[in-house]
């Protein structure tokens, strides 16, 4: 997996580090950590409905954070548990655009093991980094 | 953990950070704890509360309460009192689980009558309930009703049949923060929130039958003004908060602060998650209105699951709500900010208190607490781990010191992961029934998070509350079934 949860970083809640060789890449991979954090099995979520969003923000870094946002607005407002296999980052005179292609279904507790509700992304310790092979970030949640 | 060299003992229980600690400090930072209890902190304390030591209109002191941990902006157990016309306002300071708080309910039941019957009832419980990831209520309202919801709060659930009149006295702010305004709130708050109204979440949250044993009760006259009067008397406690729509106003805002706190303010803070505007500003008056929105929607979500519990009480024993005793004792809220009068100097002032993770404590003969409260002072409710307990306490005239303020609970010592590399959840479920303890879950791995081991010892954080002037003990309860989310 692209990604591991952190042990000593939040006490209360869930930090981790997700990585990919390039922008995209990190993205689908913070994104799965982020569901995670609800469901234990991935491969769980079926990928019964699919849907489109795009996010901005001038700040490469706030750019994943209000993507990630995503995932917990539609968790509450459509009850779906998401993963994203298609991201693209493209950036303009304003700053960074994404699109996503997301795949699930409804969260049901018979199937899914749900573990905790993620209430929200967090700017505690939040980064997004280059490194030697690709990018990196370090993100917590608050459940 | 290292406690800051620089720390100054000011009394058993009061332990102070300089200004010279850090660049920055407007006041020095001031945390209440035990020296067993400031020794058990991690780090994140003692810089979150020097960080908000900084924040530009803050007075007195930065304050930390004994169940203090790391936190975001702010630490959990953090408090700042503004000057309204020259301080910020943070959702750092409040939480993104906008009026988290806790909720009890008495009965005139014992040990004895539920102990036998305990399983079915917790299950009963546990299926009317709705808990975990993403559950949804029974309360089913259009966006228009939800607004009318997030601007009246309790108030709204009183008109629907969810509250006895006496339920709305027994709220602070009887049960409705005024001056909400539901026109400050995005369609995604709207979204995440309308109809979660009634569900308990998860994480932290629970729903708890609880005794009262002779041996726990510290006062026994207050216990009674309380209304704990019976032998093993059993109590319904509650904890949750604004669900995704309290989240979501949250993250909006910090998105709203992020953009407009130096560029447009010119404050710089340390930590983004300590995002703000000036309190007397567009932005901080927007936020304070929407905060009040998911505030009422908080209370109105505690007061659905209690009409709730009612119906299953009175289904379960074959009796109404009322002659089986369902009052409730209190409501207090742990995550909001809110503007009070104290005195500062000698002098009346309002100001603007964000309580992170700690409890309003009003003293006895106070404005703003029920009548038959007002030579106890307020209930305060101290939520512990669902395997050792929880304190029922009162407030106090010296806790004038905090604007009074108090704990809100026992604060982790254990990572998520840690606990559930430690501890089974289905094993965890057998050993807790052995001692007398029935617990639903809607997650196993989300029960083992929630394990004693990974909290605090509740006795030390009530104890050292005490201690300090700021509550005081009135009764200790102990778990005999929980619903955990």
């Amino acid at each position: 997996m692209p990604f591991r949860y952190l042990q000593h970083i939040a006490t209360a809640d869930i930090a981790f580090e997700a990585w990919g060789k390039d922008l995209p890449e990190l993205f689908r991979s913070a994104a799965d950590a982020v569901t995670n954090t609800m469901v234990s099995d991935l491969e769980s979520i079926a990928p019964g409905k699919k849907l489109e969003f795009d996010v901005s923000h001038e700040d490469l870094d706030l750019l994943l954070f209000n993507f990630l946002q995503e995932l917990v607005y539609f968790k509450d407002a459509q009850k779906l548990l998401l993963r994203v296999p298609e991201v693209s980052i493209t950036r303009g005179k304003s700053g960074y655009t994404l699109k996503a292609s997301a795949f699930g279904e409804e969260l049901d507790a018979e199937k899914h093991h749900l573990i905790v509700d993620v209430k929200a992304i967090t700017l505690y310790r939040f980064a997004v980094r280059r490194v030697e092979k690709g990018w990196e970030a370090t993100v917590v949640v608050d459940v | 953990m290292a406690i800051p060299s620089a720390v100054r003992k000011i009394s058993e229980t009061i332990w102070e950070l300089p200004v010279s600690y850090k660049e920055g400090m407007l006041v020095p930072a001031r945390i209440y704890a035990t020296e067993k209890l400031l020794r058990e902190m991690d780090d994140g304390v003692f810089e979150q509360v020097t960080n908000v030591a900084c924040l530009p209109g803050i007075v007195k002191y930065s304050y930390c309460m004994p169940d203090g941990h790391w936190g975001y902006g702010f630490p959990i157990g953090g408090m700042a009192a503004m000057d309204p016309g020259k301080g910020v306002i943070s959702p750092g300071g409040i939480g993104f689980d906008i009026n988290c708080g806790m909720r009890l309910v008495l009965t005139n039941l014992t040990y004895d009558e539920v102990r036998p019957r305990i399983r079915e009832l917790v299950d009963a419980l546990f299926y009317r309930v709705p808990a975990g990831v993403g559950s949804t209520g029974f309360v089913k309202l259009s966006h228009d009703e939800f607004c009318q919801v997030a601007e009246k709060g309790s108030r709204w659930c009183l008109r629907n049949g969810y509250a006895w009149p006496e339920d709305i006295e027994m709220t602070e702010e009887g049960g409705c923060f005024a001056g909400a305004d539901a026109s400050k709130i995005s369609k995604k708050a709207m979204d995440r929130g309308y109809n979660q109204i009634g569900t308990l979440g998860s994480g932290n949250h629970y729903l708890e039958i609880q005794v009262a044993r002779p041996e726990n009760i510290h006062d026994p006259e207050t216990a009674r003004t309380f209304g704990i009067t019976l032998p093993n008397q059993i109590v319904v406690m509650l904890h949750c908060g604004s669900r995704g729509f309290g989240h979501q106003v949250a993250t909006d805002y910090l998105q709203l602060f992020l953009s407009v706190v130096e560029r447009k303010y010119g404050i710089k803070v340390k930590d983004r998650e300590l995002s703000c505007a000036p309190f007397n500003s567009p932005e901080g008056r927007d936020y304070f209105a929407a905060m009040k929105c998911a505030v009422n929607m908080a209370f109105a979500n505690r007061q659905v699951i209690v009409h709730r519990i009612r119906e299953v009480f009175s289904e379960f024993f074959n009796k109404s709500p009322e002659d089986l005793g369902m009052n409730m004792v209190y409501d207090v809220a742990h995550n909001t900010a809110k503007l009070e009068k104290h005195s500062v100097e000698g002098k009346r002032k309002e100001l603007l208190i964000h309580r992170k993770g700690s409890t309003r404590a009003f003293g006895p003969g106070m404005e703003g607490i029920p009548a038959c409260y007002s030579e106890t002072g307020q209930p305060v409710i101290i939520g512990g781990s669902m395997e050792t307990g929880s304190y029922l306490l009162a407030g106090m005239k010296t806790a004038d010191q905090a604007f009074f303020t108090t704990a809100h609970g026992s604060g982790r010592t254990m990572s998520r992961h840690q606990a559930k590399k430690m501890i089974r959840g289905q094993k965890l479920q057998r050993e807790m029934e052995e001692r007398g303890i029935y617990v639903r879950t809607a997650s196993w791995g989300g029960l083992a998070e929630e394990a004693g081991i990974a909290y605090k010892d509740i006795d030390s954080v009530a104890e050292a509350t005490e201690l300090a002037g700021l509550s005081r003990r009135i009764v200790r309860l102990l778990p005999v079934g929980n619903i955990k989310g």
